[in-house]
């Protein structure tokens, strides 16, 4: 009887539904790029000696923005080398509070040029300009702003002991959020007095060349920050290298393991920031609407290459019908397309890989059972593009419950009681975030202390920032980065 | 005529002796002073089991209670003394004249981390002060299992400090003491069952390293690796396999009561809470 109430209900909205269509608005500030790009070694833009160079395209349409340099063993030699250097000389040389200032000078420079940078993130990873501009470039200043001040008072983060750089960092990081991860690597680093080498992903290393240019414009001591650039064979050659002293990385799990088991015959330090599986678990006692947004930021934020994305929802049985409702209307109103353009929500896939990756992993998840949905939306004639959708109700070990996909795909399934969500949220080998919607705070802090989880975002989520540590239990990694804490695996203690 | 006995392990709150039956004499000067356990795999695994059941168990206490109880092994300890001497002499071990600091050595380790049970979250943990509208804290958390591979070297006051490093932040451990401190296991063990500690949260296993190395750093629900032992390549290579499900390895660090051994062991976790009315 009811559910017959609810159908017709639905079919006379849906009826009344109207859409509002939008005026093209895009970004109109002209950002210039070279033809060719070359690695950044001791201070200066040197041309591979690998004489080689690959095509950086954009994703949204599928041109061709610059050539990058293909780095080989000796290029990561030479920017290793420069490390080195820098790190036995000038840069240790300086007081705390000297390396303090280059880094403030650094994070104003990037304030200042962040329009610039917006778009060049943008141009380059797919990411709507929205988010490049108000949320990664603040966030890049912020981080080298917040470290900076950390410089002159490393005696704090071991409370009781001393502390000392660690020497060449090697930093591979990926494509979700090229500047922003460039910063969660380099500011920490560099507070701590290390000199670093850094390896942007291939399909993104744009914005970190500009910064190779910040650095140059800061007057920071030369090969204190190097940047090579290339693909998976580069970022060996640096996690090889005898003379790198610790590795930092940002990227898939495999892979993370793949380094962790070479750098493991080694005395390297490691800082692994893994994969997620993350669950965002909805109460029926939660302001639903909040938590219908608190869903969509969740997993289509930055077309849901997120780490952390909430892809798993699991919502109370009682309110699963209203949240799906809501959630489908809501949806509705993203919208794709543009990453140029102001009012675009969900931006390109970064690449025609990770495109083909998504449509994989959901033609599987459609094969094994459950119900799909997908926005009907009109997608851009060329570029890599995909709606956003979500499978509901898919057996715990799917495909699509338990691997990431990276990508803007949700997976509902629903429990009875606050121990079986709980069960439910850790039935998974990654650990790095999780979100609580509900409207009772001792809930909360109950639910978020039995969540194995490094973040927890409750009534919220996917919120960062430079003073709050970040990073994964279990498979998703280990080490944090952010805050007091961030500052921990680029020091030895004594 | 002396009765020998077999040196039982302790795990699961129990005195144990190796499933396989394996016992080895302990010889000092050419006698045999008593016959001591070789843990198998499946010892381990065994251990492992319990140490999990117990995890969840110990970390649920209060910190002021996990306080009371390493507390309480100090004056387990300081109880035994005679007896903690008296075998470190016969196992000559230790020189006769220092055999009472050594014993005091190991009192004062477990008062050092009584202490810290319920501080090191305020020192390690805290606010976060984020630019928006959000309480944000940081507090530590036990990581779960930690297993534990003692020096080669017998160090009495070394070992608890081993164990009290991990179990301190709510972690359970498998210990898996070496040949020469292999004789301690049984009054180690007798310490920790009658100091209200539960069954499981200390599983202490006498043994080679190089029969356990690859069991432990495969196992899955081992969460992290305490390495005290000196054998680099055992280290470089458990590292290397430790990779499945991320374990954390801390290793070749001989700092002693140190608030960077209890943070190694603990997990950071950050909870956002919006602020507004």
């Amino acid at each position: 009887m009811t559910k017959k109430k609810t159908k017709t209900k639905t079919k006379s909205k849906t009826k009344k539904t109207f859409k509002f269509e939008y005026d093209a608005a895009p970004e109109s500030f002209k950002v210039e790029i070279e033809e060719k790009y070359y690695n950044f070694i001791g201070g200066e833009f040197v041309k591979p000696k690998s004489g080689k160079y690959f095509d950086t395209v954009n994703p949204a349409t599928g041109k061709v923005l610059s050539k990058i340099a293909l780095s080989n063993e000796q290029d990561v030699d030479a920017a290793v080398k420069a490390a080195k250097k820098a790190f036995e000389g000038e840069w240790s040389n300086l007081s705390g509070l000297e390396r303090g200032k280059y880094l403030f000078r650094i994070a104003r420079i990037i304030q200042e040029r962040s329009r610039e940078l917006a778009v060049l993130e943008t141009l380059d990873g797919g990411k709507p300009i929205k988010e490049s501009r108000d949320v990664d470039l603040p966030l890049v200043a912020q981080h080298f702003f917040y470290n900076a001040g950390w410089a002159d008072k490393l005696e704090y983060v071991m409370p009781g002991k001393e502390v000392a750089p660690i020497g060449v960092c090697g930093q591979i990081i990926p494509w979700n959020f090229p500047l922003l991860m460039l910063a969660w690597k380099i500011a920490p680093a560099l507070a701590a007095g290390n000199t670093v080498v850094l390896k942007p992903a291939e399909q993104t290393s744009l914005t970190a060349l500009r910064f190779a240019d910040i650095c140059y414009e800061a007057g920071l001591p030369a090969g204190v920050v190097n940047i090579v650039t290339g693909a998976g064979e580069t970022g060996a050659a640096l996690v090889e290298h005898k003379d790198v002293n610790k590795i930092a990385f940002t990227g898939s799990t495999d892979i993370g393991k793949l380094i962790a088991k070479n750098a493991g015959k080694t005395k390297k330090k490691l800082t692994m920031e893994l994969g997620g599986k993350s669950a965002n678990i909805v109460f029926a006692d939660a302001a639903i609407d909040q938590a219908v947004e608190g869903i969509v930021s969740g997993i289509f934020f930055n077309q849901g290459h997120v780490c952390c994305a909430g892809s798993r929802l699991l919502v109370e049985e009682s309110i699963k019908d209203v949240v799906i409702k809501k959630l489908k209307k809501r949806m509705k109103q993203i919208r794709v397309g543009d990453p140029l353009d102001k009012n675009t929500d969900l931006g390109a896939i970064n690449s025609k890989d990770q495109l083909k990756k998504i449509k994989d992993l959901v033609k599987q998840g459609q094969k094994e059972g459950g119900e799909f949905w997908q926005v009907e939306s009109e997608l851009p004639p060329r570029g890599n593009f995909f709606a956003p959708c979500f499978f509901v109700d898919q057996s715990a070990s799917s495909t699509i419950s338990r691997e990431e996909v990276f990508g803007p795909v949700l997976s509902i399934s629903t429990f009875r009681t606050p121990d079986e969500a709980i069960t439910k949220a850790n039935d998974t080998n990654y650990g790095l975030a999780a979100g609580i919607w509900s409207e009772k705070v001792s809930k909360v802090h109950e639910v978020a202390s039995k969540l194995k989880a490094g973040v927890i975002w409750a009534n919220t989520y996917n919120k960062f920032d430079a003073a709050s540590p970040f990073g994964g239990f279990k498979e998703s990694g280990y080490g944090r980065e952010g805050g007091r804490h961030g500052l921990l695996p680029y020091l030895e203690v004594k | 005529m002396d009765v020998l006995k077999t040196i039982k392990m302790f795990a699961g709150g129990a005195f144990i002796r190796s499933e396989s039956g394996a016992t080895v004499p302990y010889i000092v000067e050419g006698e045999e002073l008593a016959r001591v356990c070789v843990a198998s795999k499946k010892d381990f695994r065994n251990a492992v089991t319990s140490a999990k059941t117990a995890q969840s168990v110990w970390a649920a206490k209060s910190s002021y209670n996990r306080s009371q109880i390493l507390y309480r092994m100090a004056e387990m300890t300081q109880g035994r003394e005679t007896e903690l001497m008296n075998l470190m002499m016969a196992s000559e071990l230790v020189e006769e004249a220092n055999v009472g600091e050594e014993v005091q050595k190991a009192v004062d380790t477990f008062v050092y981390y009584a202490g810290w049970c319920d501080k090191y979250q305020q020192v390690m943990g805290g606010l976060n002060p984020v630019a928006g509208p959000y309480h944000n804290f940081t507090a530590p958390e036990a990581v779960g299992v930690v297993s534990l591979v003692t020096s080669e070297k017998f160090n009495l006051s070394q070992i608890v400090d081993n164990i009290c490093s991990i179990i301190c932040g709510g972690n359970s451990v498998v210990a898996v003491l070496s040949p020469e401190s292999s004789i301690f296991v049984s009054i180690l063990g007798e310490i920790f069952h009658t100091s209200d500690l539960p069954s499981g949260v200390v599983n202490l296993l006498s043994g080679k390293i190089e029969d356990l190395a690859t069991v432990m750093a495969e196992h899955m629900e081992v969460n992290s690796i305490s390495f005290q032992n000196e054998n680099e390549t055992i280290y470089f290579d458990m590292r290397s396999r430790s990779i499945d499900n991320m374990k954390r390895i801390i290793g070749l660090n001989q700092n002693s009561r140190s608030l960077e051994l209890i943070t190694a062991f603990v997990e950071q976790k950050t909870v956002w809470h919006p602020i507004g009315v």
